[in-house]
């Protein structure tokens, strides 16, 4: 419950707080560098004494927005793959449960890092810096995501699809994919809305990551893993630089995964106290 | 058991390949020729580069190159630095001790808080020890390495000047001296990754063992009078590790993320930090080796998994 508000309130905060507090990200004024906080700046400065708070609230924003954005390719992609193999013969099930087991095992920062070392250019060009990098991270982190909810969608289908409703509307000369559509999918969604849920806060952490290490969106671009790469290097003067965005990155992920705990409770039949 | 072993090793091969087939066909479908620094180099004349693109296969059917390409990591033959000018593998060697050191303490550390916490949590569930054991936990780990790092860096080394926060690794001592030094540099790096892990792990083994403590055989266990400590230590832990296994070795390729960074933020000279060098540098050869490498210990520490699977779980014959 707590952490249901508190997740709310960072997504309004971080949605309307701009309207409300106006200073812009990018004001550079020397007079104020590094800056503790104070009425002015709430949560300080940076080296080229430009608002934090502003700077987080904008950061937040691509932090969610990617984050609900992969978690979508995550569940998309392992929802087709884990009904393909449920309901394709024992072959198509191993072969899909074997690809699904190969991405298991990849080793995903290294590969996330190389692919966008190898591609970040390329897109630039194309879509322009900004949308560019934001399609290529949500769609990376999203195709290294979707493997558990595969797995789970794949075994909800080899049991649902014996079931004697599934039966009763074949029987009734439904088609396969009224079938999976209609029957067999609403009924697997409870693990995959739990899954998905966490996998909001792992999209976010994988890209706060990729900021962190300096490989994620272009350094104009305030995303909480920026700022603190920024601010790792003033760690001694203005810690609070480092501070905030690293606490805004926790309580997120925090509250996240409090609601992923409590949806599974929620949606567990088999729930003992 | 030798044949238990050969026949992971023969399942292990397969996703080896599976691995190797996404790494290359990522490099074929980046846009220029990544390996082919020389060949994109306006100085060289443009007859030279069509010479050297004939000598590097760049110009063959893909599955070809691809062959090439495995049978020239196979022999070891992995290229030379572009930045560096020294040998790839060589590159790898000299840092991967320092990696495989600061991963295979941490994971002890990891282990040495998860196994007693989520024991012990497990058989008292919803006391006060398991309610707060579980909060920490989910503090644990929603706080991400990168964070955990700086606030280390922060506490200890700014603010109690106790420990420094570079690593390095020509330390001008001996004997004690030096292993005393070493062990403070690496205490951060090494407890910034074991209590990441060792969080995640207290919840699997937690779970796991609140799965099997309501079995009937431990209850047949009790009935027949064993204490408490002994149905514990006996009984359940032992069943209840088999599912942490499985977890624990679908964490690896979590736990090599962590290592990268938790390398970048100490500079810790391994691989790790080799490979975010690299990539700031376009140093093509050495991050794809790394990559390589790391998906190669993931493979390695399923096999491991299995192998301690089969050694837990009696139910899985070796033959």
């Amino acid at each position: 419950m707590v952490s249901g508000v508190i997740l709310l309130t960072l997504i309004l905060g971080v949605l309307l707080g701009p309207l409300v507090w106006t200073l812009p990200i990018d004001e550079i004024d020397f007079s104020a560098r590094l800056q503790g906080p104070s009425w002015e700046h709430p949560l300080g400065t940076d080296d080229l004494g430009q608002d934090l708070l502003a700077r987080i609230l904008y950061g937040g924003r691509i932090s969610l927005a990617v984050g609900f954005a992969a978690m979508l390719v995550a569940v998309v992609v392992g929802v087709v793959v884990g009904a393909l193999a449920g309901m394709s013969g024992p072959r198509g099930d191993a072969a899909l449960m074997w690809v699904t087991d190969l991405f298991l095992a990849l080793p995903q920062l290294p590969l996330l890092l190389l692919i966008i070392y190898l591609f970040r250019d390329s897109l630039k060009e194309v879509v322009g810096p900004e949308v560019g990098v934001f399609i290529l991270i949500v769609a990376v982190i999203g195709g290294f995501r979707w493997m558990p909810v595969a797995r789970l969608v794949r075994a909800q289908f080899l049991s649902l699809r014996e079931k004697e409703f599934v039966e009763a509307a074949r029987a009734l000369g439904a088609s396969r994919t009224r079938l999976v559509v209609r029957h067999i999918l609403p009924n697997a969604l409870g693990p995959v809305i739990v899954a998905a849920t966490i996998d909001v806060a792992a999209a976010i952490l994988a890209e706060s990551t990729l900021s962190f290490l300096g490989l994620g969106f272009p350094p104009d671009i305030p995303t909480w893993g920026r700022l603190l790469f920024d601010a790792k290097d003033h760690l001694d003067f203005s810690p609070h630089w480092a501070l905030f965005p690293g606490l805004a990155i926790f309580l997120t992920v925090l509250s996240i995964n409090y609601v992923g705990d409590g949806l599974r409770d929620a949606l567990d039949p088999r729930r003992v106290q | 058991m030798a044949n238990y072993l050969l026949r992971r090793l023969l399942i292990a091969i397969p996703s080896l390949l599976g691995i190797s087939v996404i790494l290359f066909v990522v490099l074929a479908l980046a846009p220029g020729d990544p390996f082919g620094e020389l060949t994109t180099n306006p100085a060289i004349p443009p007859e030279v580069r069509a010479n050297l693109r004939a000598s590097l296969g760049l110009d063959d059917p893909i599955h070809l190159r691809y062959i090439s390409w495995l049978t020239a990591m196979m022999k070891g033959d992995w290229g030379y630095s572009f930045v560096s000018r020294i040998p790839v593998d060589q590159l790898i060697l000299q840092r991967l001790p320092t990696t495989l050191a600061v991963i295979g303490i941490s994971q002890i550390v990891a282990l040495a808080i998860a196994l007693p916490v989520g024991v012990y949590a497990a058989t008292r569930p919803y006391s006060i020890f398991d309610q707060v054991a579980n909060t920490l936990a989910f503090v644990g780990f929603s706080l991400p390495t990168f964070f955990t790092g700086l606030v280390f860096i922060l506490i200890f080394s700014i603010t109690l000047d106790w420990l420094p926060f570079v690593y390095r690794t020509g330390i001008d001592a001996s004997g004690w001296r030096w292993w005393w030094e070493q062990f403070r540099q690496s205490i951060m790096p090494i407890m910034v990754l074991g209590l990441f892990q060792g969080a995640t792990w207290t919840r699997f083994v937690r779970s796991a063992v609140l799965d099997v403590i309501r079995l009937d055989y431990v209850t047949t266990a009790r009935s027949k009078g064993l204490t408490e400590g002994t149905v514990t230590m006996k009984h359940v832990v032992r069943n209840a590790m088999i599912p942490v296994v499985t977890l624990v070795a679908l964490q690896m390729p979590a736990v090599f993320g962590g290592a990268i960074v938790t390398e970048q933020i100490f500079r810790v000279p391994g691989i790790g930090s080799l490979l975010i060098t690299s990539i700031l540098a376009n140093d093509t050869p050495v991050i794809m080796a790394v990559t390589f490498v790391f998906a190669a210990l993931v493979i390695f520490f399923n096999l491991l998994a299995d192998i301690l699977y089969g050694w837990l779980d009696p139910r899985i014959s070796y033959s």
